[in-house]
């Protein structure tokens, strides 16, 4: 009776013999890999790839108008070539998409300065140059404003000191960066109408501190992403030749 | 009766271990060791072309037909290799605005990667369009604070999962960001967002006490470290409020470290987080190893990064 335990122990060495012995992490070990040239291409999957990126790149090269210039976002102070193209393209593709589906029309159209995301060259016009003006997926909206919520807009412009893209807006500022009009359809904007104001999704959500469209039950999702519009734009048009104009200027002279 | 069966089935157990060998170390446990190896990327954000040598910043790097050599090479040397992403699969070249996420599903697929938890940029096509591309990703979507279940993705991910590799048993779960002020609410709808430090704690119970996991992963895209945001939780902070989390994959911040960082956790002991930049112009390559003898393991785990 005396050696019975030894015979358990004995047992228990048999029994875990036979079964998994558990395993004690003892010890890590961490690093990172450059994926550099040294390493050897994988040729099937270069292979899977290649039908891909012959599509992109022959889709992304294709010519779709000419530029008659080299357009930048810093060409102007309160409006730019390139910003007024973008703007006004947005409304002639956005416009006809609008007025289908609810019979109003866009009355302004409001993008943000740093929405430009690349120069536009000299020369071949590609969808390319879409994405580089616009790598973003934002999608067009249509908001309904009330007359008395366009005047945060309005002083929001008029205080921003930079060349957002606006179309069919009208805005001449003072020197102190005050307003001395606000037109659209070459009218006073009154508190009591309502304005149909296309902008993206980024905006309306308070991108840029554009803190004015909100509260607002009334959007209009267009499901229609800006850069898609900037391609049939490109589509439609041969040659692209934007001008900085008057439609956002600020008044030196102090008589007016 | 069965006391003297006993007794003859031990004298045979008896008989046998002496002739098996020169005592009882040899017959008993032969030490028996196990390597686990893992290998990760996070924001790989669409990028599936090495980068042209013209590129200011990363030129010459990554590329998936690169990458995918390499992780073939590692799993020859170790078939028990797990090949996990941390999110953030979406956007950032062509191929996403042209194919929707198609492709980076099936690349993934063809490397054989294990598991992906979900970023914040996988929902920019919606979460409609993360679903449409579902049935190109032949691994699990891996996510246990995002609530699907008002949402299209409902059951088409796991709060976690339990790989075994060499009869050790590998835990992983997922944490997302918080969508809400980041990302449109149109894009990730009845998606709700659950407290990731209360998420983990349940993971990990469940992982370890239930599952009995050797090692428990955590895939994360929450981000490294919000510095100027010292509220905000982050890989570091969950990290160190949490125990039994051997390592957390990170992504979200497109954080390059020289190497992983060894943090302690709410037990003092030290785990591993680790995050490889952006843009699979790196793979992370975190080795655990696995040995019977506990002698070994007494003076506690040994970390060489």
């Amino acid at each position: 009776m005396a050696f019975k335990p030894f015979f358990f122990g004995l047992l228990l060495v048999f029994f875990f013999g036979c079964k998994e012995p558990h395993l004690y992490l003892t010890k890590i070990e961490g690093k990172q890999i450059s994926i550099s040239d040294s390493l050897s291409t994988n040729n099937e999957i270069e292979a899977f790839i290649k039908p891909y990126r012959s599509h992109i790149q022959k889709d992304l090269d294709s010519v779709l108008a000419y530029s008659a210039g080299t357009y930048t976002k810093s060409d102007g102070d309160f409006n730019t070539a390139i910003g007024n193209f973008m703007a006004d393209a947005v409304f002639d593709e956005a416009n006809p998409i609008f007025k289908k589906r609810t019979g109003k029309n866009i009355d302004m159209v409001l993008l943000n300065h740093g929405g430009i995301r690349s120069i536009m060259s000299k020369g071949n016009v590609t969808t390319r140059t879409a994405f580089e003006l616009m790598p973003f997926e934002n999608t067009l909206l249509v908001v309904e404003m009330k007359g008395t919520q366009m005047d945060s807009l309005i002083a929001y412009l008029s205080k921003s000191k930079k060349a957002h893209p606006i179309s069919k807006l009208k805005l001449i500022i003072d020197t102190n960066f005050n307003v001395v009009e606000a037109t659209i359809n070459g009218k006073n904007i009154e508190d009591n109408n309502t304005y149909y104001v296309a902008t993206n999704d980024y905006l309306f959500n308070g991108g840029d501190n554009m803190t004015f469209f909100k509260p607002n039950n009334s959007v209009h999702d267009l499901n229609y992403k800006i850069r898609n519009a900037l391609i049939d734009h490109f589509k439609k048009v041969d040659t692209i030749s934007p001008v900085r104009d008057d439609r956002f200027i600020q008044k030196t002279t102090k008589n007016n | 009766m069965k006391r003297r069966d006993f007794l003859q089935k031990t004298s045979v157990a008896t008989g046998a271990l002496t002739l098996s060998g020169f005592g009882l170390q040899s017959f008993s446990i032969p030490v028996k060791t196990s390597q686990i190896t893992i290998l990760h990327t996070n924001d790989v954000h669409s990028h599936i072309d090495v980068f042209g040598p013209e590129d200011g910043r990363n030129a010459n790097k990554g590329g998936v037909a690169r990458r995918a050599s390499l992780i073939e090479s590692i799993r020859r040397e170790n078939p028990n290799t797990l090949l996990l992403d941390a999110g953030d699969i979406f956007q950032g070249t062509p191929y996403f605005n042209y194919y929707g996420g198609e492709l980076e599903f099936k690349l993934m697929s063809m490397l054989k990667y294990d598991a992906s938890t979900i970023g914040n940029h996988d929902f920019d096509n919606g979460i409609d369009g993360l679903y449409a591309q579902l049935p190109h990703a032949k691994f699990d979507f891996i996510c246990s604070n995002y609530d699907f279940s008002n949402t299209i993705m409902d059951t088409h991910s796991k709060p976690y999962r339990v790989f075994k590799k060499d009869n050790i048993k590998i835990g992983v779960f997922g944490l997302g960001i918080e969508l809400e002020g980041l990302v449109d609410k149109n894009m990730y709808k009845e998606t709700k967002y659950l407290d990731p430090i209360e998420t983990a704690q349940e993971m990990t119970r469940i992982l370890k006490d239930d599952e009995a996991c050797d090692l428990i992963i955590c895939l994360s895209h929450l981000g490294y470290d919000f510095k100027e945001n010292p509220n905000k939780i982050s890989d570091l902070k969950l990290a160190a409020a949490t125990k039994n989390i051997d390592l957390i994959i990170g992504g979200h911040t497109h954080t390059f470290l020289s190497k992983p960082t060894i943090v302690k956790n709410i037990e003092g002991k030290n785990m591993l987080v680790n995050q490889v930049g952006c843009y699979g112009i790196n793979l992370g390559r975190i080795d655990f190893y696995f040995d019977s003898e506990k002698n070994k393991s007494a003076h506690g785990t040994s970390i060489t990064v």
